[in-house]
């Protein structure tokens, strides 16, 4: 009888250890090669952008690269002022933070802490939806709707009045930052919407019941208490999306210009950075040529410039992120 | 709604007016009763402990007092529930002044990710405080039993604190609003003992000056800290939700010693379920 029994566990249990042990160790190192393949890509593409940037600057001194004030690299009297596509790429980052920020923001607020639910379940993939939108409509979007509309001419009798009011934003050029900057602040906005809204709504019920059983409105408790608390995670969503916004090609590249100059005039054309690398990838540049080269030199500074950004992010969430258990 | 009029009845037990009194109050979330029919008064300058056992509805009743339940979008308080005589849920209260007059220390301790100063000068600033924010911040502090072990880090943050510390610091921010009444929801049951003694020891010290409402699952602490006590229960209905209702009534000594209820005298002696 016993033994019967311990004859039907074996026929039962018949565990093949050496088999599974194999099966993990395969597993291992189909999946460690995967992330070895990104890694290596990673380090590929920063290794490139350092040997060819090391290169440009074997020819270029770096010091005429950061304080000269043209930028003519394509010119047989070739000047590489940075500062003339970094100017660019400020502005126009700026001014779709200074659109994004309040936006993003009020609309995060509104559907954590105002909309039911129900709607905030409806709203938010909506949004989210939003910046799935291909950045070269955005582009166009700026360049032949918004650009037109602001150049709208004014009325006859305003301009009988004022007479320099001739347009709806006097001065603005067909091709121009502030188009270019207010477009790409709707597209980043779904971003800081998004991720704030995560940020806020991840602030624990409890603090919220706190504030309110001291005798606090609603508009205190959001303000004192629910917006500090999401502090990091807000200031990490728009650093995020400040990143998007320097680093974002076509809408600039259709609709701020291709003209590189220094300055803050968002009315004018510009050539942000990447602009200036879209210009020269799509033109019939020789490898190895210092145009050539050029487009490595500045695709590192947007590389470091974004890093930097990132870096702070971290050290700003590391810093500032309260911990609730 | 049961009546609105004041009663201006004479008072049951003690000679002075109660109070906060609930008259027939029913708590619903949603179309399910979570509680019903709980009446009782709560006299001045008293602790009154509620205990039951879970799921009951002390939470549910305590935030009535404060309508802290209007925060939940599906609860809906029937019945009458009267501050000094006057209706809390009549239309014309805004319960933003009713939460400052009547605190609130949670469950879990529950401070604002700010400095230990601006976690009591939050609640004092939004009410209006006018007079020295240094010299409130210290009182409060001191009535918490917490300024010896604080005043010298007090821009640290209130979340570095521990935990018996942490819950010592709501129940001084609740107290710097100046309110009369402190409603605490199992304060210490997220404490250790010497934390939840020194609690205990801090609530003799507040019933001078406040009433409060303690929610306890802890029958000892009901005995030491209470003069009242109120015992709730609930009973299952035909379709398997509990409905909670307030059992007994009366002073601690009675509840514990010599209740009139069966149920009461088994919870209190834990031969209870
Ligand atoms: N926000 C809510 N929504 C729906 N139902 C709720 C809500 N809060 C409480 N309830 C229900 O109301 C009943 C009473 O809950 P309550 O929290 O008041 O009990 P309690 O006596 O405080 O229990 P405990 O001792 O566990 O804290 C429970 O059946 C609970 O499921
Ligand atoms: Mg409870």
């Amino acid at each position: 009888m016993t033994l019967d029994q311990s004859n039907k566990k074996v026929s039962l249990w018949q565990p093949n250890r050496p088999k599974s042990k194999l099966i993990e160790l395969i597993i291992k190192i189909i999946f460690g090669s995967f992330a070895f393949v990104s890694i290596a890509t990673t380090m590929g593409i920063v290794l490139t952008l350092i040997f060819n940037t090391v290169d440009f600057f074997k020819e270029v001194s770096f010091l005429h690269y950061l304080t000269d004030t043209k930028w003519t690299p394509l010119f047989s009297s070739a000047n590489f002022g940075i500062f003339v596509l970094i100017s660019a790429t400020v502005l126009s980052s700026v001014i779709a933070i200074v659109v994004a920020l309040p936006l993003g923001l009020l609309s995060a607020i509104c559907l954590s802490e105002y909309a039911t639910e129900r709607t905030r379940k409806i709203l938010k993939p909506i949004l989210e939806i939003l910046a799935g939108v291909p950045t070269v409509v955005y582009g166009y979007f700026a360049l032949l709707f918004l650009t037109p509309l602001l150049r709208l001419p004014m009325p006859e009798w305003v301009q009988n009045i004022i007479p320099a009011w001739d347009q709806f934003i006097p001065g603005l050029q067909g091709f121009n930052s502030l188009s270019a900057g207010i477009v790409l602040g709707i597209m980043i906005m779904p971003l800081v919407a998004s991720l704030s809204e995560d940020a806020i709504y991840a602030v624990p019920q409890s603090l919220r019941d706190g504030a309110y059983a001291l005798g606090a409105t609603k508009r205190e408790v959001i303000i004192s208490v629910v917006l500090p608390a999401a502090l990091s995670g807000i200031v990490s969503s728009l650093i995020l999306a400040i990143s998007r916004a320097i680093g974002e090609t076509m809408i600039v590249a259709l609709a701020a210009g291709q003209n590189p100059r220094l300055g803050l005039n968002p009315f004018v054309p510009v050539m942000t950075m990447t602009a200036f690398i879209v210009q020269v990838s799509l033109g019939d540049t020789p490898a190895g040529s210092i145009a050539y080269k050029t487009i490595y030199a500045v695709g590192m500074t947007l590389f470091l410039i974004t890093l930097v950004l990132n870096i702070f992010s971290f050290w700003f969430v590391r810093r500032f992120r309260e911990k609730y258990d | 709604m049961v009546t609105h009029k004041t009663t201006e009845q004479a008072s049951l037990t003690d000679t002075e007016k109660p109070v906060l009194r609930a008259k027939r109050v029913d708590v619903y979330y949603g179309n399910n009763l979570a509680v019903r029919e709980v009446s009782l008064d709560i006299f001045q300058h008293k602790v009154i402990a509620f205990i039951g056992p879970s799921g009951c509805g002390k939470s549910t009743i305590l935030r009535c007092f404060n309508r802290m339940n209007d925060l939940v979008p599906s609860a809906k308080v029937k019945g009458e529930i009267t501050f000094k005589g006057k209706d809390i849920y009549a239309p014309k209260v805004d319960p933003v002044e009713l939460r400052s007059q009547i605190g609130m220390v949670f469950q879990k301790p529950n401070p604002f990710p700010k400095s230990i100063y601006e976690n009591i000068a939050f609640g004092a600033r939004i009410n209006g405080y006018k007079g020295d924010m240094d010299q409130l911040i210290e009182e409060s502090l001191k009535k918490a039993a917490l300024w010896d072990e604080v005043k010298d880090k007090l821009k640290q943050s209130g979340l570095a604190l521990s935990g018996g510390q942490q819950q010592r610091l709501c129940i001084a921010r609740a107290i710097a609003v100046a309110p009369e009444v402190i409603l605490m929801d199992e304060p210490c049951s997220a404490l250790d003992p010497i934390s939840t003694l020194k609690i205990e020891e801090l609530i003799q010290e507040l019933k001078l000056q406040y009433t409060i409402i303690i929610v306890t699952h802890n029958m000892q602490q009901a005995s030491r800290v209470s003069d009242y006590t109120a015992f709730y229960n609930a009973e299952a209905t035909d379709d398997g939700d509990k409905i909670g209702y307030l059992v007994e009534y009366d002073d601690t000594e009675t509840i514990f010693q010599s209740p009139q209820q069966q149920a009461t005298q088994e919870y209190v002696s834990g031969r209870f379920g």
